[in-house]
C-alpha cells in the first residue's frame, strides 16, 4: 500500500513540475490524471516485496544521492583527463563481478550508478547467478581475479542494500 | 541580462556546434552500426542542451518544452534501435 | 549572483560536452567510445540544465529544466547499457588492446 501511494506521489510531482505555478484547477486535474496513470502503471512498477523495512532507508537514499553525485563528478574529470592525454592511457577489459542484490530496482540503481562512475559501464546482468558484467576503461594490475569485486561497486552495493532490501 | 552575458551565450552555440560536428563525423565515419547508434544517442542529448541555451538567450520559454519532448522521444528511439541491433549480425 | 553561478555551470557543461564528443572521435572501439561520451555528455547537459534553473529560479521554465535533468540522469545510463549489450550481441569485437574479455567467454559458452 505504501509503495502505491509513493507511485501516486511521484506522478503527481511530475505533473506539478510540468504545470508549474500551482493553481487549484491544475491540482484537481493533476490528482485525477495521476490517480489514473498510477492505476495503469501499478503492475509494471510495484512488485510484492516483504514489508517491515525501517523508514531510515529514505535517509540512506539521500546519502546515496550525495555520494553518487560526487563519484559522478570524479568520473568525468578522470575520463576528461584520459581523452585529453596525447597517448590515450587505456587498458580496456570486460570483467564479471559478483553482486548480492536480489531485487529488480536495486539492480537497476546499481547498474545505473556503475555506468556513471569512474571508468566502468554495465554490459549485462545475470540475475540467476548474481553476476554483473562490466566494461572497464582502465584495469589495474591483477584487479578482478581473486575475489571479483571492485571497490567503487562494493561501496554502492553496501548503501543500496540498506535502501532496497 | 547584462551585455557580457548575452555576448557569452551567443558564443556558447559555437562550442555546441563543434561538438555536434564531432558527433556527425562519427556518424558518417563509424566502421560499424553500433558506432553510429552511439553517436546518434549523444546528438540527441546535445540537442537538449542546445534547447536550454536557446531558451536563455532568446528569452522564449517554450524552447525547454522542445528539449523535454526531445529527451523523451530520443530515449524511446534508442531503445528500439538497440533492440534492432541485438538481433542482427554485423561484421567489420 | 545566481546568474554568475549559472553562467559558470553552463561553461563547465559546455567543456564536458566538447570533451565527451572528442572522446567519441579519439577512442578506438565502440565500448570505450560509449564510456567517454555517455559519462561526459550526460554530466555536461545536466550542468547546462542546472544553469538554466539558476537563471530562471522557481518559474515554469526552471521547473521544467529540473524535470528534464532528472529524466536525462535516469535514462542516459540505461540507453548506454542497452547499446553496449546490443553491440556485443550483434558481434562487434572489443579492440586489440583489451586485456581480459570475460563477457565474450560467457556468451560463447
Amino acid at each position: 500500500m505504501v509503495s502505491k501511494i509513493l507511485i501516486f506521489m511521484l506522478w503527481f510531482l511530475v505533473w506539478l513540475l510540468l504545470s508549474w505555478p500551482p493553481r487549484i484547477s491544475s491540482f484537481i486535474t493533476g490528482a485525477l490524471v495521476s490517480a489514473f496513470v498510477s492505476f495503469m502503471t501499478m503492475d509494471i512498477l510495484v512488485k510484492d516485496r516483504p514489508s517491515g523495512r525501517s523508514p531510515l532507508r529514505y535517509l540512506w537514499f539521500v546519502y546515496y544521492i550525495i555520494i553518487f553525485l560526487w563519484e559522478c563528478l570524479k568520473a568525468n574529470i578522470d575520463v576528461a583527463w584520459r581523452v585529453l592525454h596525447p597517448k590515450l592511457p587505456i587498458r580496456p577489459a570486460t570483467i564479471k563481478i559478483r553482486t548480492d542484490l536480489k531485487s529488480d530496482i536495486g539492480l537497476t540503481f546499481l547498474a545505473n550508478s556503475i555506468t556513471l562512475t569512474p571508468g566502468t559501464t554495465t554490459i549485462d546482468v545475470d540475475k540467476q547467478n548474481g553476476y554483473i558484467y562490466i566494461h572497464v576503461l582502465f584495469l589495474k594490475e591483477g584487479c578482478p581475479d581473486h575475489d571479483m569485486r571492485l571497490p567503487v561497486v562494493s561501496k554502492f552495493e553496501r548503501i543500496l542494500k540498506k535502501v532496497f532490501e | 541580462m547584462l551585455s557580457w552575458q548575452s555576448n557569452f551565450l551567443s558564443r556558447a552555440f559555437l562550442w555546441l556546434i563543434i561538438s555536434a560536428i564531432l558527433c556527425l563525423y562519427r556518424v558518417l565515419k563509424g566502421p560499424t552500426a553500433p558506432d553510429r547508434a552511439v553517436a546518434v544517442d549523444m546528438l540527441g542529448i546535445l540537442i537538449v542542451g542546445f534547447c536550454a541555451i536557446l531558451s536563455i538567450s532568446t528569452g522564449r520559454d517554450w524552447y525547454i518544452d522542445i528539449g523535454l519532448a526531445w529527451a523523451l522521444q530520443s530515449f524511446i528511439g534508442i531503445m528500439a534501435l538497440a533492440k534492432y541491433l541485438e538481433g542482427k549480425d554485423f561484421d567489420e | 549572483m545566481n546568474e554568475t553561478i549559472g553562467i559558470s555551470l553552463i561553461v563547465i557543461g559546455l567543456v564536458f560536452d566538447f570533451l565527451g564528443c572528442l572522446g567519441l572521435v579519439r577512442f578506438p572501439d565502440v565500448y570505450t567510445r560509449l564510456q567517454a561520451s555517455a559519462k561526459c555528455v550526460t554530466l555536461g547537459t545536466c550542468g547546462i540544465l542546472f544553469g538554466l534553473f539558476l537563471f530562471k529560479g522557481f518559474s515554469a521554465t526552471g521547473m521544467k529544466a529540473l524535470l528534464c535533468l532528472a529524466f536525462i540522469l535516469l535514462t542516459a545510463p540505461v540507453s548506454a547499457h542497452v547499446l553496449a549489450r546490443g553491440a556485443y550481441r550483434s558481434g562487434v569485437k572489443p579492440c586489440k588492446d583489451t586485456v581480459i574479455d570475460q563477457y565474450g567467454e560467457s556468451i560463447n559458452k
